[in-house]
């Protein structure tokens, strides 16, 4: 670790795991009751990314996220109840329910939406990024998180030539977690680690342990600390794994669930947390629980405020296609 | 009046616009050190200092990186270099720049605008003579606009860069060097996006076209003035949202309707034009609709075969006049 971390930081981020963590476990049970509709991709193993990356940004700055995004929105400082909300549908949630689980959005908190297009944000990211050096002249930062599969997309290539030749203050996120829906990436990508691509682009690269967070937050405070100084992208490969399924429902026929299973009990994060605090931050597992016991009341209230929310109205389906 | 080129226009537009908003910038390749392939951007990188950015050839990036700009607050105006290449940015188009604001609810505005030189320029063939207008007005969230004269090019694009939704313009490669009237500043009109305007009044037939078609609409109309046909011209001018009333009520004055445009007959822009009167006003017209467009074939390089891939007026006179056999 380069960078000192307190104990409220550290009870921050095992509260916003926490907090990840039972989300996506309440909208796991939720869609499976049939209560949610249309897709929903969960993030319940890959929590120490969000979190870390998201704990070395201010609300200011911004993150463009993936269909896996409920972590990131979390990490960013959205509103669960609206989140919640959105998921469902509703009209009090983020995007007054247009946009659901996979087009999630809170620009008040720099959150400019998951996408729906695997790799479709890393030119907003970096659009935003060139917009904020050379037209607003400010020191925002633009974070765009992206799995594997998402890497091997033609538009990394046009962003991260971009970002790197303009050096724009933009962070490539690259959650390595294996698979791309339901293909293995050693089928389908040329390189072990994904960060190796970054090199083609003379851009810097991290390797980090995705599954722990103090180590995702320290990277994370480098590459911000480069963006700001006006040096320019920094790549940092995450490594991960999904522990889903694709999607809620996916039968998971391409894998073992055993092994998967396995892998989720060797590195989950959230277990794992307490012996990754640095030295001189030490909790008690009373503590620890308590933290999470919170977490899934708050979850389990957003839940309720998202049911309680009625669906948009009709006289909304016009509304917001255009501005005026 | 003073007279400039429609190429001269844009780039007048764009030294305003960027004059009065400092969040105003334009980014495309050969834009800034060539001045753009047409001379619309020249000296604006002088004028305008690190405000006309020449980007690599990456058209997402051109385009998602507009998305991005326009989120970040900024009022980007992308350019294309030539329209046929916006298929490479597609998504970022129809996914991205035309999406954002709806499914996020509202959060966000997207003031940008995608400028696309397009048309027959003579040997462009295939891939660089294309008019793909019409792809675009299937999509709702995104405007689109094709003016036809130098003064409309002007007051169009000013309109496209203060709008807060993202416009896709239109600017044909013939007409680039066309020269016409153009009002001093203080004199000027504002345009308002979505609105056609009645070129010429007439009680015969209304001809309907936008862009470089309006050229085949004028020396039509011109030349059945002989025939004692009085053609009403409507310049659409923007496609979507587009003035179904300008158009609807100048049928039910003159009872016979003529489309014409450079773009593919197949769906073309137009179409819906024809489809729109034939649901609501087809009581009113005395003779089919005629439709003028181009052939249904990638545009050939041969001038012998370019040649019939273009609508000429005389396609025009012909129709119309046959419209009117016997009954003038």
């Amino acid at each position: 670790m380069t960078v000192t971390i307190s104990k409220d930081q550290a009870i921050k981020f095992y509260e916003t795991m926490c907090t990840i963590r039972c989300f996506e476990e309440s909208v796991k049970r939720d869609f499976l009751n049939g209560d949610i509709p249309g897709f929903v991709h969960l993030y319940i193993g890959e929590e120490a990314i969000g979190t870390g990356i998201c704990a070395a940004l201010r609300t200011t700055d911004y993150i463009e996220s993936t269909h896996r995004g409920h972590g990131h929105c979390i990490a960013k400082g959205a509103d669960i109840n609206k989140m919640m909300a959105e998921v469902f549908g509703k009209r009090d949630g983020l995007c007054k329910g247009k946009g659901g689980s996979m087009h999630i959005a809170d620009f008040s908190v720099g959150m400019l939406g998951a996408n729906g297009v695997v790799g479709g944000g890393y030119n907003l990211a970096t659009g935003a990024a060139l917009a904020n050096k050379t037209i607003l002249k400010n020191d925002k930062v633009s974070v765009v998180f992206f799995g594997d599969g998402a890497s091997n997309r033609g538009t990394f290539h046009e962003a991260a030539n971009v970002a790197a030749v303009w050096k724009l203050p933009v962070i490539f996120v690259n959650e390595m977690n294996c698979w791309a829906s339901t293909t293995p990436y050693r089928t389908t990508t040329s390189v072990e680690d994904i960060s190796d691509r970054a090199i083609g682009y003379g851009m810097p690269r991290v390797i980090v342990d995705g599954q722990n967070v103090f180590e995702v937050y320290d990277a994370a405070c480098d590459a911000v600390e480069r963006a700001r100084r006006g040096e320019g992208p920094t790549f940092i490969e995450a490594k991960t794994y999904r522990i889903e399924g694709h999607f809620v429902g996916d039968p998971e026929k391409y894998r073992k669930k055993e092994e998967t299973l396995q892998i989720f009990n060797d590195t989950d994060p959230l277990k794992l947390f307490k012996d990754q605090c640095p030295d001189g931050i030490d909790f008690t597992q009373e503590e620890l629980d308590m933290i999470l016991t919170i977490a899934r009341a708050k979850v389990q209230a957003a839940k309720e405020f998202a049911v309680s929310c009625d669906y948009p109205d009709e006289s909304e389906f016009y509304k917001d296609v255009y501005v005026d | 009046m003073r007279k400039i080129s429609f190429s001269e226009a844009t780039r007048e537009a764009m030294a305003e616009e960027m004059e009065k908003y400092p969040e105003v910038f334009v980014m495309g390749e050969d834009i800034a050190r060539q001045g753009g392939i047409f001379g619309q951007f020249k000296g604006l990188p002088d004028e305008f200092p690190g405000r006309v950015i020449d980007t690599p050839i990456s058209e997402t990036f051109i385009v998602g990186g507009g998305v991005g700009a326009a989120l970040a607050g900024t009022r980007p105006v992308v350019d294309m270099h030539f329209a046929d290449f916006i298929g490479v940015a597609m998504d970022e188009v129809f996914n991205q720049m035309a999406k954002v604001r709806y499914m996020f609810g509202g959060q966000a505005k997207i003031p940008l605008v995608l400028r696309a030189p397009d048309g027959l320029a003579g040997g462009g063939a295939a891939q660089h003579s294309q008019s793909v207008e019409s792809w675009f007005i299937h999509i709702p969230g995104i405007q689109v606009v094709a003016p036809s004269n130098p003064y409309d090019a002007k007051m169009v694009l000013k309109a496209a860069i203060e709008s807060d939704d993202p416009v896709l313009y239109f600017e044909n490669k013939v007409l680039y060097k066309e020269y016409a009237e153009v009002p001093e500043k203080e004199d000027e009109v504002p345009y308002q996006i979505g609105k056609a305007r009645i070129e010429r009044e007439g009680k015969d037939i209304t001809i309907v076209s936008y862009s470089i078609g309006m050229k085949n609409a004028r020396a039509a109309a011109d030349r059945l003035l002989n025939d004692g046909i009085q053609a009403e011209i409507i310049d659409l001018i923007t496609l979507s949202p587009w003035d179904k009333e300008t158009v609807i009520s100048s049928v039910k004055k003159t009872h016979r309707l003529c489309l014409v445009s450079e773009c593919v007959k197949q769906g073309g822009a137009l179409a819906e034009v024809a489809a729109t009167v034939a649901e609501e006003a087809l009581e009113y017209l005395d003779a089919p609709i005629l439709r003028y467009g181009a052939p249904f074939t990638p545009i050939p390089f041969a001038p012998t075969l370019e040649k019939l891939y273009r609508v000429y007026p005389d396609d025009l006179v012909k129709g119309i006049k046959g419209v009117f056999q016997g009954t003038i």
